[in-house]
């Protein structure tokens, strides 16, 4: 807040020299701080939600059913993402902002919407509170960037606050994935059997086991990768990075 | 690294060149450049004809450890052989025990074994005698991913095909004997394709030219594609797809055909730079389309 905004340069804004990305154009510039400003606010009205919500309960039981929709909008909205990406006006891979976009909308829709057994769950709550904080911050980091005027305050807090927040992210979703599992076996919830006129067969059950057993190696790949760059961010104060 | 030859020196760069510099390092792991961003050296460019003076500098770099295609191409196809025969004949743990070792009772699970043991028969034997490869090696990794394609893709697929309660197709007698017409026009096509490529190269040589149609009709395909083998080879899965109406099938021929894609559009375009004279009608994989 008062200290000095690190990272950003008076000079023109294609300061060709330091930086290596050509960057998008000013329309699509000008699309994205709006898109990264509404996603910001979304998060937001969820954060407000919960606190609001906690506070009129006295309890942090049931709050997923106090910001359902805005979650499941704001969440949903995030496969914009992987669009941006493809038409190339956010230098990420598309596959790797694909696969994260997925997984969170996955739990989102697949698991948390569709088992209504594990709506009141407090490992929703654990997960829903991690993700809205991280993309307050990630948002806001995008946006403040896309203008040249990134506070370290919020890069430092992007780089840092994932250090907590991943893990409790993780326990959450795992959490509420191993709820799910009774209901999903006893309905066969989104599962096809044999003998059918395509010779196809899927066991959501046993589809939900893997995802969870996917997170063995995913989860410990991410996490460094996020530890080395904040090394290689927060350790050198002057110079801009490229927006992740 | 500098290296000063008399002018006379005739022997191939990379081979002894870096083997006396950097023998721990076999020569198919080895890529030298004149220019760090230029292409790699071939192995039989030959030091005096290199445009360089007495005083050559040459770049370096460790391709890690390499395996050769032919190794790649036989392991990755006998997978798929003998993974779907052991789902053909039922062998224990995959099915209830009930049904170990019995047969299936659908003629069409009988033809679609011998198609799909065909067609990886033919790889393979066309592996051995049909192909020059341009590369020696590959990068050693690939092998693991390869495999898991192939094989992964086999698994799936034959564990439907064979499975007790398998569906045969909805229109009977008539869909796979129109899938089988498909399926044998286009492995005869596909060959017909590697036995022309075949013949552009002479022995041992690593030459290329623009393919043209001959006297074998399935070739004339060549008129409007650039990569006719990977046409055939999507029309062979689109007819087994067909013969067994199953939906892994079906998966497995979109990726491939995806895969190929991508490998018609690079050598389409390969084509295209290295020769003025490539023919403008052709597409990279479907006539007309892409």
């Amino acid at each position: 807040m008062s200290a000095p905004a690190m990272g950003t340069t008076k000079t023109a804004p294609n300061d060709g020299s330091h930086k290596k990305k050509k960057g998008p154009g000013t329309l699509a510039t000008a699309y994205l701080v709006i898109y990264n400003v509404v996603m910001t606010a979304g998060w937001l009205v969820i954060a407000v939600g919960l606190v609001r919500a906690y506070l009129a309960r006295g309890s942090y039981h049931g709050l997923y059913y106090s910001i359902e929709k805005p979650l499941k909008f704001f969440q949903t909205g995030a496969l914009l993402e992987i669009l941006h990406c493809a038409v190339g006006i956010v230098p990420s891979s598309v596959v790797l902002t694909g696969f994260q976009v997925m997984s969170r909308v996955f739990l989102t829709w697949a698991v948390t919407h569709s088992v209504r057994e594990v709506q009141s769950e407090d490992s929703v709550l654990l997960f829903v509170v991690a993700w809205t904080i991280t993309e307050i911050i990630r948002y806001s980091f995008y946006t403040f960037s896309l203008l040249n005027h990134l506070p370290y305050l919020i890069k430092w807090a992007r780089y840092t606050f994932f250090i907590v927040l991943y893990p409790m992210g993780v326990t959450g979703e795992l959490l509420t994935i191993y709820a799910a599992l009774p209901y999903v076996q006893k309905t066969g919830l989104y599962s096809v059997t044999l003998p059918n006129k395509y010779n196809f067969s899927f066991d959501y059950y046993t589809f939900l086991i893997l995802t969870m057993v996917s997170y063995i190696p995913l989860f410990p790949q991410l996490y460094f990768h996020m530890l080395r760059q904040r090394k290689k961010v927060l350790g050198h104060v002057e110079e801009y990075t490229k927006v992740e | 690294m500098k290296f000063e030859h008399n002018g006379k020196d005739n022997r191939p760069t990379s081979t002894k060149l870096c083997a006396a510099c950097y023998p721990q390092w076999y020569p198919a792991r080895q890529s030298i450049r004149l220019d760090p961003k230029g292409k790699s050296l071939k192995d039989e460019d030959v030091l005096q004809h290199l445009p360089v003076g007495t005083t050559a500098t040459f770049y370096f770099r460790d391709l890690g450890a390499q395996i050769s295609w032919v190794t790649v191409f036989l392991t990755e196809y006998a997978g798929p052989l003998l993974i779907y025969l052991m789902f053909y004949f039922r062998v224990p743990f995959i099915y209830p025990p009930k049904y170990d070792f019995t047969t299936s009772k659908h003629w069409v699970v009988h033809l679609a074994c011998m198609c799909h043991s065909f067609h990886y028969v033919k790889r393979l034997l066309e592996t051995l005698f049909v192909h020059r490869f341009s590369h020696g090696t590959m990068p050693l990794r690939n092998i693991f991913k390869n495999c898991t394609y192939y094989w992964g893709f086999a698994a799936w697929m034959a564990y439907y095909i064979n499975h007790p309660l398998y569906t045969p197709p909805t229109y009977g007698e008539q869909q796979v004997k129109m899938a089988l017409i498909i399926f044998l026009f286009c492995q005869i096509g596909n060959f017909s394709i590697h036995i022309a490529l075949r013949n552009l190269r002479p022995p041992g040589s690593k030459t290329r030219k623009i393919p043209y149609p001959t006297k074998n009709p399935f070739t004339w395909i060549f008129l409007l594609v650039s990569c006719p083998n990977y046409t055939y080879e999507l029309g062979s899965w689109l007819g087994f797809t067909l013969m067994t109406q199953c939906l892994p099938v079906a998966f497995f021929t979109l990726v491939g055909f995806i895969q190929m894609t991508v490998w018609a559009k690079a050598k389409h375009r390969s084509y295209l730079k290295e020769f003025r004279d490539y023919p403008p009608l052709r597409s990279p994989i479907l006539p007309f389309v892409l």
